[in-house]
């Protein structure tokens, strides 16, 4: 939602608790644990809130939105059925999962895992080198911001060879690319009236962009 | 809290988002994919260990430590990870500095990605419409709503965390402060202040 309008102002919470409702902390919690299972990338998750009708995605709260998208996940990759989550017992076992997160994991299982992958070639693009990014418009899961498309920008950073959000969240595979941090003027993305004192940078897998 | 907790609870007073999320927490329970005791535990680590606490240690060190500093801002990742105490962050951590030239913010314009293991969950505000849509466009704004404004030929440096590098602020030392232990130079880093929408407490000001 980059760039949208009419939002309105930030409002800071003083002393904001991790959770405000119990409910959340289940989410989660469950999501956490199903992220390791193996049943699911974090990719599948974002791709199935994306697909949220935008007015159930803008009046959703963050955990409500999480769960809905766990529905998603469960019922299409088939863990279970809808008939069971809406009645709230299930009716057959479940499918095997790689793993499973137990208490004692606590530790070991929050770990960040790494979404470096080996590369499939070297990279294209250099740290100072100008990109323009594409102007592509899937209407599959993709990272590259609607406000940083058919921008020039400046390479900034290098961070190696990452598995793909965009071929991942349809089930293709890791895909791996490049990935980099691209730096845009305020002017580039925003035209004569944006913040001369601004730069805004994205980090761009490698297919997003073309030499300039 | 667990679920089972409340099988006997009276279902009437419940919102229709608390029954739906202890029917998806019953079911894949019963399908074995889901252990609600670690689900407790899980939720008790980021109520009580994986908090702000982690980043401020960081940025103390870095204030203290000259090296240190230098390390950090060349691979986070690898200096953290050097730091017994804090939480794993995973390979793709990357540190940002404050100078008097430029401020930098952090954003997720697209979820709401953010450097948990260092901050712990983020902020409603930092999830939220406003926050997620104005910071790229109109940064000086948002700091407005936090009660912030910076010089006006201030760079500001907005990070739209796309991908699944995170990114923490290493926001300036405050003055008056030379001699402090970096314990109490902790205490004046706020969560805001690594994210980029505050800077630290002053000295006098950390209670």
């Amino acid at each position: 939602m980059g760039g949208m309008d009419g939002f309105g102002k930030v409002e800071p919470e003083p002393n904001e608790p991790p959770f405000h409702e119990p409910w959340e902390g289940r989410v989660m919690a469950l999501s956490r644990a199903m992220g390791y299972a193996g049943a699911w990338h974090i990719d599948h998750a974002r791709f199935a809130q994306e697909r949220l009708p935008p007015q159930v995605y803008l009046t959703a709260s963050y955990y409500q939105r999480w769960a809905l998208a766990m529905e998603t996940n469960v019922v299409e990759r088939g863990l279970a059925t809808a008939e069971e989550l809406k009645s709230g017992h299930a009716l057959a076992p479940g499918k095997a999962l790689p793993r499973k997160f137990t208490p004692a994991l606590v530790r070991e299982g929050l770990k960040r895992g790494s979404f470096f992958r080996q590369q499939q070639a070297p990279p294209r693009f250099k740290v100072g080198d100008r990109v323009h990014t594409r102007n592509i418009h899937p209407t599959t899961h993709t990272r590259l911001p609607r406000y940083a498309r058919g921008k020039f920008g400046i390479v900034e950073l290098c961070h190696g060879c990452h598995m793909f959000p965009d071929a991942v969240a349809i089930n293709r595979g890791d895909d791996p690319q490049w990935l980099y941090t691209v730096v845009f003027e305020g002017h580039e993305l925003w035209g004569p009236d944006a913040d001369p004192t601004l730069k805004v940078s994205i980090d761009a897998f490698e297919p997003y962009l073309e030499p300039a | 809290m667990s679920g089972k907790d409340h099988d006997h609870h009276d279902h009437s007073d419940l919102s229709e988002t608390q029954l739906r999320v202890r029917a998806l927490e019953t079911v894949l329970t019963q399908k074995g994919y889901v252990d609600p005791a670690a689900l407790d535990e899980i939720v008790e680590a980021y109520e009580t260990r994986i908090g702000p606490r982690n980043g401020a240690a960081v940025v103390a060190r870095a204030w203290c430590d000259p090296a240190f500093k230098k390390a950090l801002l060349a691979d986070a990742s690898k200096a953290v990870a050097t730091l017994g105490h804090v939480s794993r962050v995973g390979d793709h951590l990357v540190a940002v500095e404050n100078t008097p030239k430029t401020h930098n913010i952090v954003v997720c314009t697209l979820c709401s990605c953010y450097p948990w293991e260092m901050l712990g969950l983020p902020p409603i505000w930092y999830k939220s419409a406003p926050y997620r849509s104005r910071t790229v466009k109109d940064p000086r704004g948002v700091l407005r709503d936090f009660g912030l404004s910076l010089a006006k030929d201030t760079e500001i440096r907005v990070w739209d965390s796309t991908a699944e590098t995170r990114f923490i602020v290493l926001p300036m030392r405050p003055p008056g402060t030379e001699n402090w232990s970096q314990e109490r130079l902790a205490e004046l880093v706020t969560r805001d202040s690594m994210i980029g929408t505050g800077l630290p407490k002053q000295p006098g000001a950390e209670i």
